[in-house]
């Protein structure tokens, strides 16, 4: 809290009332997007865009969860939805797992060269991923994996590893060894001490990764859209085709429905564990 | 034997990591930087051609409207979200106890996906029915708010939308670096009779510094990988006038079928990276150890 002199309570009401409009500014597209989604065709035309919807008008989430076009179907975005679940379960379950294991390697049992490997693995944090684009491409089609869901799932797991690692080795990293050293003096190995020393603290670490994996991966268009085929789309590229596609007039209201059910997973999770989302952002983005 | 293994652990633990980075991260590079002095085309061809790509690539015209969009983009996203998450963290610092809903309502856009966020705001941004309609409705009729299709201005549309996910983020960021700084410092410039404001800019700003770099490099990390907004926003039209490298990467080296010219792109991208990053995690990981 504050620590200079408290502001005078006049220019304070103005700060609070800037900071409010500022609230609103930055809830304005999701109220447009929720009352759109209810209103009928007829409503959005001849009405404008912050009006409230004359009543609440379902249909239009109905057809975007079941029958909207999304480029080549008509089935709307359930399967899509699966689709992107099928995918970013197994690959944030796996990427947590081994970057907890390397976490704990490169944080309490380093080896020569392992401070090296963890400099060139925080590069991979930051690559643009147009590099590596089109040998990824080339590794799939000859795996026989191109256009699958575990193809995607194998892109996710490889691309997240920097993260998920660099989590866990800056968290392990504050453990202090002398823990490690009189364990294995009782005789505990390696697995031993990371079971029973290691991962009954992990709990806040294991969340920021789950957290953030969830949310990258289920946000991800990218790979989506370059590594998917017909029928195996993640929600996202779903998305983008439903709104792209023209047949038969633009329907906003279900645009707009189909955008929400794209974003309500994150938005949840976010709303459920923002505390750890906003620590994945930061030790993501500044490497803690 | 088994001592052995006991001890072999962590490096066998690292090992397949280490390979799948070893392959998919620097060989991949490798291997893009190689296919960008080929001719390939529709499939990669071993045929080289020196720099010829690289040449092509920046008489292209498409390609340079992607490099001045991206200064364009860049620049402007980054100084109005710095503005805007400053403003807001300072602001929420020192006047509001309970600043948890506030916070929630800066940072949530940052949860959905840049797809969902260029919908959003196509939607807002519609010439017809957005806020143009909008603002006519309110007896203003001649306005006209049509950036979206103005070739001139569709670049700013993803700038807005940009701004709009992204700036909560900044706030955080700032805010807990505030939260920081060390209150007898403040304490001290405050008996020099030093005003709120010469106390921001002469105390607390400057102790700021490494908030600042690190914000700006995740934002110009974010501009120049930017794909998923632009795609969704203007799909980089009208024409290619809201094309970023990275929309113009996919389109020829998956569309196009020009994959030399495309992983040439790639590559100058990754340079792009590279120039912003190298030096920041050369800062920070000396910074670390002295």
């Amino acid at each position: 809290m504050s620590k200079l002199a408290s502001p005078s309570s006049l220019s304070r009401v103005f700060f609070i009332t800037v900071l409010v409009f500022f609230a609103f500014v930055y809830l304005a597209p999701l109220y447009v997007m929720l009352t759109t989604s209810f209103k009928g065709i007829e409503e959005i035309r001849s009405g404008n865009i912050l009006a409230l919807p004359n009543s609440l008008n379902g249909s239009a989430w109905v057809k975007a969860w079941s029958s909207a076009c999304t480029g080549g179907d008509c089935y709307g975005l359930a399967p899509y939805f699966w689709n992107s679940m099928r995918i970013v379960l197994p690959a944030l379950i796996i990427s947590t797992v081994i970057g907890a294991l390397n976490g704990y390697v490169l944080s309490q049992w380093r080896f020569a060269g392992s401070d090296f490997l963890f400099g060139a693995l925080l590069f991979g944090c930051f690559i643009p991923f147009q590099v590596i684009l089109l040998p990824m491409a080339k590794l799939l089609a000859w795996l026989g994996l191109a256009n699958t869901v575990v193809g995607l799932v194998l892109v996710h797991v490889i691309y997240g590893l920097a993260f998920t690692t660099l989590f866990f080795r800056n968290y392990y990293v504050g453990i202090p060894s002398e823990l490690v050293r009189a364990a294995r003096l009782d005789g505990a190995g390696f697995f031993a001490i990371f079971r029973h020393i290691f991962l009954p603290l992990s709990t806040p670490i294991v969340v920021v990764s789950v957290i953030w994996q969830f949310t990258q991966i289920w946000n991800d268009f990218l790979f989506g859209v370059v590594y998917s085929g017909p029928g195996t789309q993640p929600i996202t590229v779903a998305l983008n085709n439903l709104v792209n596609t023209t047949m038969g007039g633009k329907e906003y209201n279900v645009d707009m429905a189909a955008a929400i059910i794209a974003a309500l997973p994150t938005l949840v999770v976010y709303l459920v564990a923002g505390k750890y989302f906003v620590r994945g952002l930061t030790a993501g983005a500044v490497k803690g | 034997m088994f001592d052995y293994l006991e001890k072999q652990l962590p490096r066998l633990i690292m090992a397949p990591t280490a390979l799948v980075m070893l392959v998919c991260m620097y060989g991949f590079i490798g291997w893009t930087a190689v296919l960008s002095f080929t001719k390939s085309r529709m499939l990669p061809q071993w045929e080289f051609v020196g720099w010829e790509q690289y040449e092509r690539l920046f008489a292209n015209p498409r390609w340079n409207v992607a490099l001045d969009n991206l200064l364009i983009f860049t620049s402007l996203f980054i100084i109005i979200a710095l503005v805007l998450g400053l403003m807001l963290a300072i602001l929420l610092d020192r006047n509001i106890r309970n600043d948890g809903a506030l916070r929630t309502i800066y940072l949530y856009p940052m949860a959905v996906s840049f797809i969902v966020t260029g919908t959003a705001w196509k939607w807002i941004l519609n010439p017809g029915l957005g806020i143009e309609k909008m603002v006519r409705d309110l007896g203003f009729t001649e306005f006209e708010f049509r950036w979206l299709v103005d070739s001139d201005m569709a670049i700013y549309t993803i700038v807005i939308a940009a701004v709009w996910q992204s700036s909560g983020f900044v706030m955080a960021m700032f805010l807990a670096g505030l939260r920081g700084v060390d209150d007898s410092l403040i304490k001290a410039a405050q008996i020099d009779g030093a005003s709120t404001f010469r106390t921001y800019w002469h105390v607390i700003l400057p102790i700021m510094r490494p908030v600042f770099f690190g914000a700006v490099v995740i934002l110009s990390h974010i501009a120049i990988k930017s794909f998923d907004l632009v795609q969704s926003l203007t799909g980089g039209g009208p024409g290619y006038s809201s094309d970023l490298p990275a929309t113009f990467m996919y389109a020829h080296a998956f569309s196009r079928a020009q994959m030399g010219l495309g992983a040439a792109s790639a590559m100058v991208m990754l340079a792009g990276v590279m120039a912003i990053i190298v030096p920041y995690l050369y800062s920070e990981l000396r910074s670390k150890k002295t």
